[in-house]
């Protein structure tokens, strides 16, 4: 697992850890038991303070999606929902749909807040930015 | 790794110093706890490495004190420091080798192997005549004399400054391997907020000389909010609590200091860059007054 930290985003760097785990579960690149690497690597690697990024590992915990052994480091759960076995085919419906809004002349921005808008449908109070009552 | 926070590496109080006429720090206080990586935010002139000097004990301030690590800060402490200032006195004339030999000889505590090992890293020709590097070599062998003192507290002004966007990273990254294998505490100056995220747990903001923020980034984030709304909206805020307004037409939006919602006026948690700009323009010399909006 190699993390990439974009700076410029404007998306706090824990954040960025956190989704780049979640991201590779869901995707089957990290699959349970596989071992993150050590905040001390990551760390060196991507030149984040430790505490970053235990932040994110504790955060990942609390969604039990990893944990902590002790002393020998942060795996991915056994146990967790398996992926559904039509993922390959969703994948490759939203790919032609990506395609045609495309066409329709949106690009990857307008694409993705058309996605997040209509996945969170009604609900209120996704994110953590809301008009107080 | 849980660092033991209970020490304070760095402890500034009451700070105050003059250049002649010209009120560089005034009535400065805080404290660095051992083990954190704590950012110095401020424009330019607002007095960050005249604070690093203070803390180095390469200046006695006019007024206050400074300990490090208990010490008044001065020739005592200077063992446990590392100090990089924005003009790193390397000799130009001496190659990497002479100077790591130099180091050698000059610090009582040096790691002869860990100086070689970070100079490796940084891949440094140990042939090479200081003065023939580039501005980012350089930089990266006075943060390797710094570290190979084998510091508590390192004291880094502008480190990132010089350096192009691969020899940031691996900057950050020795930099950040350091404190996670040593627990060293870090200071460092920057005004870019990007080279703050994810690698300071703390932050020090300095803004004329005096201190206007310093505080936990976590906590200070989760404590401030960001109130948009029309300008008549917000300046009904209580105005003891608000940072910093400003109003664009008739919309106006403000930094507030408050962990819950205020009023009725939409709020999003500041990101780090919105809390540190909040601060930076922060009218002096207290943040804390009534603001009226158009």
């Amino acid at each position: 697992m190699i993390f990439r930290i974009d700076r410029r985003t404007g998306t706090a760097v824990y954040v960025q850890l956190v989704q780049q785990v979640r991201q590779a579960i869901r995707m089957g690149r990290l699959t349970p038991g596989d071992q993150l690497p050590t905040a001390r690597e990551v760390s060196e690697d991507a030149g984040i303070n430790p505490n970053t990024v235990l932040k994110a590992y504790r955060e990942l915990e609390v969604a039990g999606l990893v944990e902590a052994r002790q002393g020998s480091g942060t795996f991915v759960r056994e146990h967790l929902a398996p992926l559904p076995d039509n993922l390959g085919r969703l994948r490759r419906e939203l790919a032609a749909w990506a395609a045609r809004a495309r066409a329709a002349g949106l690009d990857v921005t307008d694409m993705q807040a058309l996605v997040a808008e209509v996945a969170a449908g009604t609900v209120p109070g996704a994110g953590e930015a809301r008009r107080a009552v | 790794m849980p660092f033991e926070r209970t020490e304070a590496a760095l402890d500034v109080a009451g700070v105050g110093h003059s250049f002649g006429p010209r009120r560089a720090l005034d009535d400065c206080s805080f404290v660095v706890p051992a083990g954190a990586v704590t950012a110095l935010v401020g424009r330019n002139g607002a007095g960050k490495s005249t604070l690093l000097r203070a803390a180095a004990g390469l200046l006695r301030p006019d007024r206050g004190r400074v300990r490090v690590f208990g010490e008044v800060a001065g020739d005592a402490s200077l063992p446990a420091i590392g100090y990089v200032g924005q003009h790193a006195p390397l000799y130009p004339m001496l190659t990497v080798a002479q100077t790591l030999a130099l180091g050698g000889r000059l610090n009582p505590r040096w790691d002869a192997a860990y100086a070689r090992r970070l100079a490796d890293d940084a891949a440094l020709p140990s042939g090479a005549r200081v003065g023939t590097l580039a501005p980012g070599r350089r930089a990266r062998l006075a943060l390797v004399m710094a570290l190979a003192k084998r510091p508590g507290l390192l004291l880094l002004d502008e480190p990132l400054a010089p350096l192009d966007p691969v020899a940031r990273t691996e900057v950050t990254g020795a930099l950040m391997a350091e404190v996670a294998g040593r627990g060293t505490t870090v200071v460092l100056s920057s005004h870019v907020v990007a080279d703050i995220d994810g690698v300071c747990d703390r932050v020090v903001v300095l803004a004329d000389g005096r201190v206007r923020l310093a505080a936990d980034v976590d906590q200070a984030l989760a404590t401030h909010l960001v109130a948009v709304g029309a300008g008549s909206e917000v300046g009904a805020l209580d105005g003891t609590a608000i940072v910093e307004a400003r109003a664009v037409g008739r919309d106006a939006t403000a930094l507030v200091r408050s962990a819950e919602p205020v009023g009725s006026l939409a709020w999003h948690r500041p990101t780090l860059e919105e809390l540190l700009l909040g601060y930076l323009r922060a009218p002096g010399p207290e943040p804390e007054r009534k603001v009226t909006l158009a």
